[in-house]
């Protein structure tokens, strides 16, 4: 594997080098809110999970949720961060009706985690690594509702106070590929976890993305944010039309302003929300109802101790223990149930050591295949992990051939069942029994004299019988008995 | 009857005991004397059925001997409180009628030890003041007035309701915040009892909040031993505010005559004032002649950065409040007045419902910590605080056990006659207090004599954090020697 060569832009006065940062908002897996009892659950009639502290009812006070700091701990080691064991809540002021205290509870100066760094692999063969800045706990906002009446807005808290984790990279993204695969190793390590559900439809992992170009090598330009993206994809787009954007500014002699943009998916454009100028004097200070955040180097290491394996580290060990390549490792632990997916069926084989890989090759090839052709997901999978082994099991016993185990894989597919069962009850049964071949065997030779005659001299034309016994066997013969007897037969 | 509204807590939890009177007929005697009293603007909400209710329930627990310690006592509670299902406003046109589902600890502690609410008393508009002048129900009159003269004078701020009915006799105690001195300064000009806690000893929970760094509740009595009666039913750790702190409440009664013989006093040269008054200059050498006549041993002592405190006061305090006063915005409860859009609801809301002084506080709080002024102002204001607290420190760790310091520069004064043209003339009346919140330490307000003009004048006793006992102990050896004062009736 190889570090990472990034893609540059032609413009029409040379390459241009993108340079991009993200600030990743996960909502933090927990019961309860970041300060308040309240429930998290998704859903649910408006601000029927909304407490007197959610809101902001006078004299109500926040009191820390522990779980929602044992998981940003959990995520600052997943992302090899430094972990502050002093950190501290500051108050951003803004008014607008969806933050009831009219201040947002966050960490500006000193957040609980520090600098870190993930690696993410591009096209599976390459990596980049990517820095982490920081990050901080915050409260999420409510929500809006402008379609009950026609003269007001309702307001609904459900999720206002929710826990979210800020997760700053540092300006480390060249391009467009880098950032989408930034997005996913986060979300993944995410998951792994079980700190943030990544669900980005739900709005669980949203991105805020600053996009600048420059030549390469120059000092870094003026950049613009794209607020608020929840689709990987996106997230691609509105980068390569941002970075055209600026460079056609900056072509045409134009300077680049800091502001704030959205993205259209439907047009494919970004466009100004709002400029630097009109931008909010938060007024940050630390929130006096709050006491500094600390905890003791025990209590890291204690969850440190229990973290989940990740996977980089699954990565590894699934290379070095079941000889994958690197690239099919890297696609089993993309995503955390194809992952536990493959550990599932490897936990189930009879032989773990000698079938691990072909184990890969099939949960990759036959299993991802077939889901990737109808649309499904590993979780709704038709064949489960167990059946999948039981069929891995009976290619390694020698059972059944490679092609009947297509066929099996096809029956339980379409009809679910006991592997092992199909296999006998619809006669799949690899043809061992040299007797039988041999008949087989000597019905072909002797049905086909001239050709029999030429293998002598085009060894290659063997191919052909075996071909034809398979064929009259129903594929069942053993391809391997069938060439030692072929070539003994034939004086090859 | 009324003569057992002039009867001290202490006497009254003893003749309820001794079924002398029910608790009933107390609160009866009491709330006659509030209707008498309506005059002084004290009550803002008058709650005669729900103290009825709460006085029989308290006799009926007398009867069946399950009483708890503030059994059937009437007690005022500040506007500032949240009261369940009866109107809360910190006396601000902004909260309009609201009425909380929820009520604060610190009554809930009252409650569960057997108090009885008479109803709610009236304070500076967000405690924002030292004169009760800001409150948006009008101001307060102090039952004392300057002898031969029949001008109404403030009784002080924030706390000014709480401070007048307990001097007025209308309640046997309240309960009141400070922040910069809204217990003290108002017990000082009122000749009550008034101690401000550590901060952390008291919950904030349910409280509106003024400065949520500051903010501390206490209790105003007519005695040290009230007091620390009051203050041991209201302190206490509460998990929903992580700044109280979870360490044992004493009984503080059993302080109340405890010898103070051998306790080191300091006297701090930075609180004598370039023209302070005579009065106050003789009144803090009185107290001091007391405490030693009592055994302690008096030291002068310094506080060096004590000319920092108000000015760093008045950045801290109004930052705090600038943020903790956004909720008020219109959209969930309290005043609302429209607008064609969300900033123009906000605009019209908070223009309307927020008084003078609130707005002028929100200003500069927003001011000091906007971009570009927060360090030199908030910053600083913090390093200040930093270096008062460390002064109190240093005094500390040379062993002294309080300091005794005058608990305000003058006496009451007129409705009106400060703070006109200067706010900075009020703030002013902080000048002995502000320190103590600064530093989070408890202080407590004795009377201690009278002015030339026959007003009441305060002592301030600062103790260590955590350590009231020693301010009650210290206390009753001032109100000893000083004697109880009593407002002649004129309302």
């Amino acid at each position: 594997m190889s570090t990472a060569t990034h893609k540059l832009l032609k413009g029409a006065t040379g390459d241009w080098e993108m340079v991009i940062g993200m600030e990743i908002h996960a909502q933090v897996t927990s019961n309860s809110k970041l300060f308040s009892g309240a429930s998290t659950a998704f859903g649910g009639e408006a601000n029927s999970h909304a407490s007197l502290v959610d809101a902001a009812m006078p004299g109500m006070l926040p009191v820390i949720n522990e779980e929602c700091v044992r998981q940003a701990v959990r995520t600052g080691l997943g992302l090899n961060a430094q972990i502050n064991l002093r950190s501290v809540f500051d108050r951003k002021n803004y008014f607008y009706p969806d933050s009831p205290q009219g201040y947002q509870i966050s960490q500006y100066k000193s957040p609980i985690v520090g600098e870190g760094e993930v690696v993410v692999e591009l096209d599976g063969r390459k990596t980049a690594t990517i820095g982490i800045e920081r990050l901080h706990l915050e409260q999420d906002a409510g929500k809006l509702l402008h379609d009950q009446s026609p003269t007001m807005s309702y307001v609904d808290l459900n999720r206002c106070g929710v826990a979210l984790m800020e997760i700053v990279s540092k300006p480390d993204i060249r391009d467009a590929e880098q950032a989408k695969a930034y997005v996913t190793k986060l979300r993944s390590i995410l998951r792994y976890l079980g700190t943030c559900d990544g669900d980005m439809e739900k709005g669980s992992l949203r991105a805020d993305v600053n996009v600048s170009v420059r030549k390469p090598g120059a000092p870094l330009g003026t950049r613009c944010e794209i607020k608020n993206m929840n689709s990987i994809n996106f997230i691609g787009q509105a980068i390569e039309y941002e970075a055209r954007r600026q460079i056609e500014i900056l072509e045409d002699g134009g300077a680049i302003d800091q502001e704030t943009r959205l993205y259209d998916p439907n047009k494919g454009e970004t466009r100004s929300m709002r400029s630097k100028e009109e931008a909010h004097d938060y007024r940050y200070f630390p929130d006096p109802d709050l006491l500094p955040l600390e905890f003791s180097q025990a209590f890291v290491d204690e969850l440190k101790a229990e973290l989940p394996e990740l996977p980089d580290q699954k990565k590894a060990r699934f290379v070095a223990d079941f000889g994958l390549s690197a690239y099919d490792a890297s696609v089993l632990v993309a995503e955390r149930e194809s992952a536990v997916f493959y550990e599932t069926v490897l936990n189930t084989l009879g032989n773990r050591a000698r079938d691990g890989k072909m184990a890969a090759n099939w949960v990759i090839n036959e299993l991802f295949g077939r889901l990737n052709k109808e649309g499904g997901n590993i979780t709704g999978s038709p064949v489960g992990a167990e059946q999948l082994a039981a069929i891995i099991d009976l290619i390694g016993e020698g059972t059944i051939s490679g092609k009947i185990a297509k066929d099996l894989f096809e029956i339980v597919w379409q009809e679910g069942g006991d592997p092992r069962a199909l296999v006998e009850s619809r006669g799949m049964k690899q043809v061992t029994d040299l007797s039988a071949i041999e008949k087989v065997v000597d019905d072909i030779i002797a049905a086909n004299p001239d050709k029999a005659a030429q293998v002598k001299d085009k060894p290659q034309s063997l191919g052909w019988f075996v071909g034809q016994v398979m064929k009259a066997s129903g594929g069942k013969a053993n391809p391997q008995s069938v060439n030692e007897l072929l070539k003994s037969k034939l004086g090859v | 009857m009324t003569d057992l509204t002039s009867l001290t807590l202490a006497e009254a939890r003893k003749g309820l005991a001794a079924k002398t009177f029910t608790s009933l007929e107390l609160i009866d005697a009491h709330l006659s004397a509030i209707e008498a009293a309506r005059v002084l603007n004290a009550f803002v909400m008058e709650t005669p059925d729900q103290a009825r209710s709460m006085a029989r329930e308290a006799d009926a627990k007398i009867a069946k001997g399950d009483a708890g310690p503030l059994v059937g006592i009437p007690l005022g509670i500040k506007d500032l409180f949240a009261t369940k299902g009866v109107r809360t406003t910190a006396c601000s046109k902004i909260l309009g009628n609201f009425v909380p589902t929820y009520e604060s600890t610190v009554t809930s502690q009252l409650w569960r030890d057997g108090a009885v609410m008479l109803g709610k008393l009236n304070n500076d508009e967000f405690a924002m003041g030292s004169s009760n002048e800001t409150s948006c129900f009008g101001p307060v009159g102090n039952p004392w007035r300057r002898d031969g003269s029949n001008t109404t004078l403030v009784p002080g701020g924030s706390s000014g309701g709480s401070a007048s009915a307990v001097a007025a006799l209308l309640c046997m105690g309240a309960t009141a915040t400070d922040t910069g001195g809204s217990i003290r300064q108002p017990a000082a000009f009122t000749a009550t009892v008034g101690i401000k806690p550590t901060y952390g000893r008291c919950s904030r929970w349910g409280i509106v909040a003024f400065a949520s760094s500051l903010d501390q509740a206490g209790p105003i009595a007519r005695s040290v031993r009230d007091s620390a009666m009051l203050l041991r039913s209201m302190a206490g750790h509460d998990p929903k505010d992580t700044t109280s702190v979870d360490i044992p409440v004493p009984d503080y009664e059993a302080a109340i005559g405890k010898s103070v013989k051998g306790m080191k006093i300091g006297i701090p040269k930075e609180y004598r004032l370039d023209g302070m008054p005579a009065e106050i200059e003789k009144l803090w050498s009185e107290g001091a002649a007391w405490l030693k006549a009592a055994g302690a041993e008096l030291v002068e002592v310094s506080l060096p950065h004590t000319k920092y405190a108000l000015p760093a006061y008045y950045i801290v305090a109004p930052a705090e409040a600038s943020s903790n006063l956004a909720r008020y915005d219109g959209v969930r409860y309290g005043l609302r007045e429209q607008g064609k859009n969300i900033i123009e609801l906000y605009e019209n809301t908070r223009a309307e419902g927020f008084g003078a002084e609130v707005k002028r506080r929100v200003m500069i709080g927003t001011y000091v910590l906007s971009a570009g002024y927060y360090d030199a102002y908030y910053l600083r204001a913090q390093k200040v605080r930093t270096l008062i607290k460390k002064d109190f420190e240093d005094c500390f760790a040379n062993g002294v056990d309080a300091i005794l310091t005058p608990a305000t520069p003058s006496a009451a004064f007129g409705i009106g006659e400060k703070g006109g043209a200067d706010p900075v003339e009020m703030y002013l009346n902080d000048i002995f207090t502000v320190t103590v919140n600064m530093a989070g330490l408890p202080g407590i307000a004795v009377p201690a004599g009278k002015d030339a003009q026959g007003l009441p004048l305060g002592l301030q006793l600062i103790g260590r954090p955590f350590d009231e006992e020693t301010l009650f102990s210290l206390g009753e050896v001032i109100e000893q020697a000083a004697g109880r004062f009593t407002p002649a009736r004129w309302w």
